[in-house]
């Protein structure tokens, strides 16, 4: 863990609790500016209710820790200020809102960056130009699911952003342009010094790391962070061995 | 007649008799600029522009009970008060209380004995209107009944967009609304009626419509009520009674606290192909509302869906949603689903998650849940609809 005043997210020492169970147990990590970090991990591991959490989901009680972004505690500050400090979150599972478009909250994400044919634009790179106008979700296939978060992000353009799962339901066809739009939100188009724009990426099955870089890697299981280290070195412990290596394994 | 004998089926009584009634006026002719600013001012509130007529196909304006403008700006479409219609075409009795009956209840009876006017609008067959027709319900004067009778008209193959927009006086109290409509469309025609309601909260409103569809006729209505009203109930009918006759109903209501609305659409299926859909959206903040809707399937080939959403904000006003439907034969295809309840925490906080306070979420999710889409409307009269709902909304939060 590299502690510094350069990090973008610190957490530190998190604990919480979701309808009255608790979930994470002493969680720290750190990420700076420009890094993008991945988490591996069962499901039912709590890898959605840390990220959640850190987006300021109200059900999600932090018991114990605090979560500092660009220096400043959060901790204690609701959902949509988070969001316009520069905290965005992909859904995993997002509600049907009927009667609101997509063109409507892509614009509400591009708040003042709104200049005439924006929306058009990422809609195009994303390949949903079709679903500008039709309500959001409503009977969206779980790849188009997934685009639509990630061009709503794209609108949001935070600075850090919390993927969760964003390749799970995603054909092979679309898994490289939702990698292509991860790497752009993540502005890995720049030169690694000049990135400022982080990610933390929670991937049940490391497919997205064959189309995303990422510096650090975690291991989630019953609530604590077991394992950190070179996410592909993770990801082929895992593949060879399976979680339950990782859960008996001597570095934790 | 008596009040006792011919109370009407669904709504509160009105008693008729402690407002004062008249026989209609004989139609004028005033430009409709001079009318005061006020008076304006409240028309443009139910969706009627007078200032510039040449977005308009015809105009019809109706001051209580006297017919003061009619005028229309395109060949093949006639907008005239409804006596002159009848003085002008013999054959229009045929269609007088052919759609409505006139005893249906004690408000049809009242227009009835009362010689009452209302507009005549009517697309020659094959004509198509460029602009909406738009027609201006007015009540001005104080404890008065407002009678009116309304006959549209679609020739075969032709098209009819009309705008109505019933409303008051500004600062006036009291008053009772009655209408009649009775719609006629041919073959092949189409008719897209929006009607804006916009009355004060201590009016009774009392609409009896109803239409009837040929073969391959379409009718489209969008129906809104955002200001307070003492108290408003309407069934309006679609009778479908041609080869893929087809009718969708959309009504957009919010009850504020003290408006009481008992407001339904109701379809006969008679014919092979033909086709309903009835879409409500009712929102309380403390008014009482009945949404109702009636879909009868009478012929194996016939298909209806209704639905039905209610949103409670605040804490008090309910809603109650009475969906039925009724099958006569095997082959019917009738669904309904119907929804009271409040907005979805969970769709709040998705938006919040986008940057939205929780303010800025409800108002999004409430004005898409407003936003029925309506099929087949021109885009003109979209943005006018869009306008109205979101001119009424800056009341609502």
């Amino acid at each position: 863990m590299e502690k510094g005043k350069n990090n973008l997210l610190e957490v530190e020492d998190l604990s919480v609790r979701v309808d009255g169970r608790h979930i994470l147990h002493d969680i720290n990590l750190c990420i700076q500016p420009g890094e993008t970090h991945v988490i591996f991990g069962p499901n039912g591991g709590g890898k959605t209710t840390l990220l959640m959490t850190i987006m300021g989901f109200p059900r999600y009680r932090i018991t114990k820790g605090r979560i500092l972004f660009k220096g400043e505690d959060i901790t204690d500050i609701p959902l949509d200020e988070r969001a316009n400090l520069g905290i965005g979150l992909s859904f995993q599972r997002p509600p049907v809102v009927r009667g609101v478009k997509t063109r409507d909250i892509v614009v509400a994400c591009l708040k003042d960056k709104n200049d005439p044919g924006t929306a058009e634009g990422l809609a195009k790179k994303a390949n949903l130009t079709d679903f500008l106008d039709r309500d959001i979700n409503h009977g969206f296939s779980g790849g188009e699911i997934k685009r639509s978060e990630m061009l709503q992000l794209l609108a949001q353009a935070p600075e850090l952003a919390l993927l969760d799962e964003p390749e799970s339901g995603v054909d092979l066809e679309n898994i490289a342009l939702i990698g292509q739009l991860i790497n752009h939100l993540l502005g890995k188009i720049h030169p690694i010094h000049m990135r400022t724009h982080s990610g933390l990426i929670i991937s049940h099955t490391g497919h997205i790391l064959d189309y995303v870089n990422a510096r650090t890697g975690y291991v989630m299981c019953n609530g604590r962070i077991i394992c950190e280290g070179d996410p592909h070195d993770i990801l082929t412990t895992i593949k060879e061995k399976g979680y339950r290596e990782c859960v008996s394994c001597p570095m934790k | 007649m008596s009040d006792e004998v011919k109370k009407a089926s669904t709504g509160n009584d009105i008693d008729l008799s402690l407002y004062e009634s008249q026989t209609a006026e004989k139609p004028s002719d005033i430009d409709p600029s001079s009318l005061s600013d006020e008076d304006k001012q409240q028309m443009m509130s139910a969706g009627i522009m007078l200032e510039d007529l040449s977005q308009r196909s015809g105009t019809y304006i109706q001051i209580d009970n006297a017919p003061v403008h009619s005028s229309v700006k395109q060949d093949g479409i006639e907008v005239m008060a409804i006596s002159q219609a009848l003085d002008k075409y013999g054959w229009l009795k045929d269609y007088f209380w052919r759609a409505v009956a006139a005893d249906t209840d004690k408000y049809t009876e009242h227009v009835d004995s009362h010689r009452s006017e209302g507009y005549f609008i009517r697309a020659l067959p094959g004509s198509k209107t460029l602009y909406p027709v738009q027609a201006c319900l007015y009540l001005a004067k104080n404890h008065l009944v407002q009678d009116v009778h309304n006959i549209v008209i679609a020739e075969e193959g032709s098209e009819l967009h009309i705008i109505t927009g019933c409303t008051t006086a500004a600062g006036k109290e009291a008053g009772i609304h009655l209408g009649v409509s009775e719609f006629y469309i041919k073959k092949g025609a189409k008719i897209t009626f929006s009607m804006i309601h916009s009355w004060t909260p201590d009016t009774g409103v009392r609409p009896r419509t109803s239409t009837v569809i040929e073969e391959d006729g379409l009718f489209l209505s969008n129906y809104i009520i955002m200001k307070p009203v003492r108290s408003l109930q309407a069934y309006p009918s679609a009778i479908c009674n041609g080869k893929n006759a087809t009718v969708r109903f959309n009504s957009v209501m919010v009850a504020t606290p003290g408006s009481n609305m008992d407001l339904g659409s109701k379809v006969f299926l008679n014919a092979d192909g033909s086709k309903a859909e009835i879409v409500s959206r009712a929102i309380t903040t403390g008014g009482d509302i009945i949404a109702r809707g009636y879909i009868e399937g009478n012929h194996p080939e016939s298909k209806g869906h209704l639905e039905c959403r209610g949103l409670i904000m605040g804490d008090s006003g309910n809603i109650h949603a009475i969906p039925e439907l009724k099958g006569s034969v095997a082959g019917v295809d009738l669904s309904h689903e119907a929804a009271v309840g409040k907005i979805a925490e969970e769709e709040i906080e998705y938006l919040m998650a986008r940057g939205l306070s929780r303010d800025e979420a409800t108002a999004t999710i409430v004005r898409g849940f407003l936003n029925v889409d309506i099929e087949g409307l021109p885009p003109m009269l979209h943005a006018e609809m869009k306008k109205a709902i979101e001119a009424s909304e800056q009341d609502l939060f």
